[in-house]
């Protein structure tokens, strides 16, 4: 029974580390995100593999069935993948949104120089040509 | 009234307006005839006309690709500030709750100590203008009010308002880091983490003339829950530094 559970656990992990690598060999996923995938995956497989090590942790936190635990850390995995995502989709959203904000100064400028240009100022607003488009949130993105 | 030249400051009034085409031009109509200051409009991605009443009204318009909520539109405006050098800048919303003949009283209110970084306008301070907001407007207007008592130790009466004006040291501070949803709180909570000073000046507004509240009933209660947490999350963390008024850096 132990054995049949042993297996499923080994194959799981085996398909994880397994497809995420493929991913990754496809371009299909960033390095950056595969590295926690793979780290989750290596972790079952050695918990899988190694049932001393899987019995003596459900033993030390009181889990009567050891390959509940491995289910445990799994799920434990999950967690922290998607509480990875939510914060890389809030990273996503400072920055496209320091991105709408440059691109609508800069359109708004780029209008008021077309407009300078058609009526007949042959000479650019010098204030507005010197003005840095850094936008001031870039050191906390990119941080 | 030209104030601007008389100093040689010069202030930039920002209008944010999402979908306001029946009031923006208004407003700006408004702001351009009560004080003479620069105005730009901060169109947070308006599906409507928003864009051409407000430049047909004379004000630069600053178009975003969408829609960015108010406070990524009131930040695009300070940025806006920095980039062109102003010394001073006020939000007028679009939706003509805010009477831009007010501006004079903040104006005056920063002028009168140069110690304040920022004054903005609160509609409570005074009982000749009643403001009739509705019920469960004011009881949460009351809790956060209470709250910002505590965290700041200091008595604050109207801190949703979004009638405001900052000087330089402000703008800096806020093109840098300014609050994503419901900007008006927090961003009390961070000029009293960065030590800058702020005054209540009382002022009149009116109800919105047109359109709905960006507040429906339904937005109430993660209105409240996300400015609490934001509350809470401010109180325990250490802002960015203003950037030094004066050339010497501290470092």
């Amino acid at each position: 029974m132990h054995t049949r559970v042993q297996i499923a656990s080994i194959v799981v992990a085996v398909v994880i580390l397994a497809g995420v690598f493929e991913l990754v060999r496809r371009r299909r996923l960033g390095e950056r995100y595969a590295l926690l995938w793979m780290g989750a995956g290596v972790v079952l497989l050695v918990l899988a593999a190694w049932q001393h090590l899987l019995y003596t942790i459900a033993h030390a936190v009181g889990i009567y069935y050891p390959p509940n635990a491995f289910f445990v850390i799994a799920f434990g995995f999950a967690l922290l993948l998607l509480l990875h995502f939510s914060i890389a989709t809030s990273r996503l959203a400072d920055e496209t949104r320091i991105l709408a904000q440059k691109v609508a100064l800069l359109e708004a400028r780029l209008r008021d120089q077309q407009a300078a240009g058609a009526t007949g100022a042959d000479q650019l607003d010098p204030e507005i040509s010197e003005v840095s488009v850094e936008h001031p949130a870039d050191r906390v993105a990119a941080g | 009234m030209n104030l601007q030249v008389q100093n040689q400051e010069r202030l930039l009034v920002v209008v944010p307006a999402f979908n306001e085409e029946c009031s923006v031009a208004s407003v700006v109509a408004s702001v351009r005839e009560h004080t003479g200051y620069d105005v730009v409009v901060i169109d947070d991605g308006s599906r409507d006309a928003t864009a051409e009443r407000a430049r047909a009204a004379g004000a630069h318009v600053v178009s975003l690709p969408y829609n960015l909520g108010i406070g990524g539109a009131v930040q695009t405006g300070f940025l806006y500030a920095s980039e062109h050098g102003y010394d001073y800048m006020a939000q007028v919303d679009g939706d003509g709750q805010h009477d831009p003949a007010e501006l004079i009283k903040l104006v005056a209110a920063l002028r009168a100590d140069p110690a304040l970084d920022m004054a903005y306008g609160s509609r409570f301070l005074t009982d000749e203008h009643g403001y009739p907001a509705p019920l469960a407007r004011r009881t949460g207007i009351r809790a956060f009010a209470f709250a910002l008592r505590i965290a700041l130790g200091r008595p604050v009466t109207d801190p949703t308002s979004g009638f405001r004006l900052c000087n330089r040291r402000a703008i800096e501070l806020f093109a840098r880091d300014y609050p994503h949803d419901y900007p008006e709180v927090e961003a009390l909570m961070m000029l009293h983490a960065c030590g800058m000073r702020f005054t209540e000046v009382p002022v009149r507004m009116h109800l919105r003339r047109e359109g709905r509240s960006s507040i429906t009933r339904l937005r109430s209660a993660y209105y409240m829950l996300k400015v609490s947490l934001a509350l809470l999350a401010g109180m325990l963390r250490t802002r960015p530094e203003p950037a030094p008024t004066s050339t010497v850096h501290r470092s």
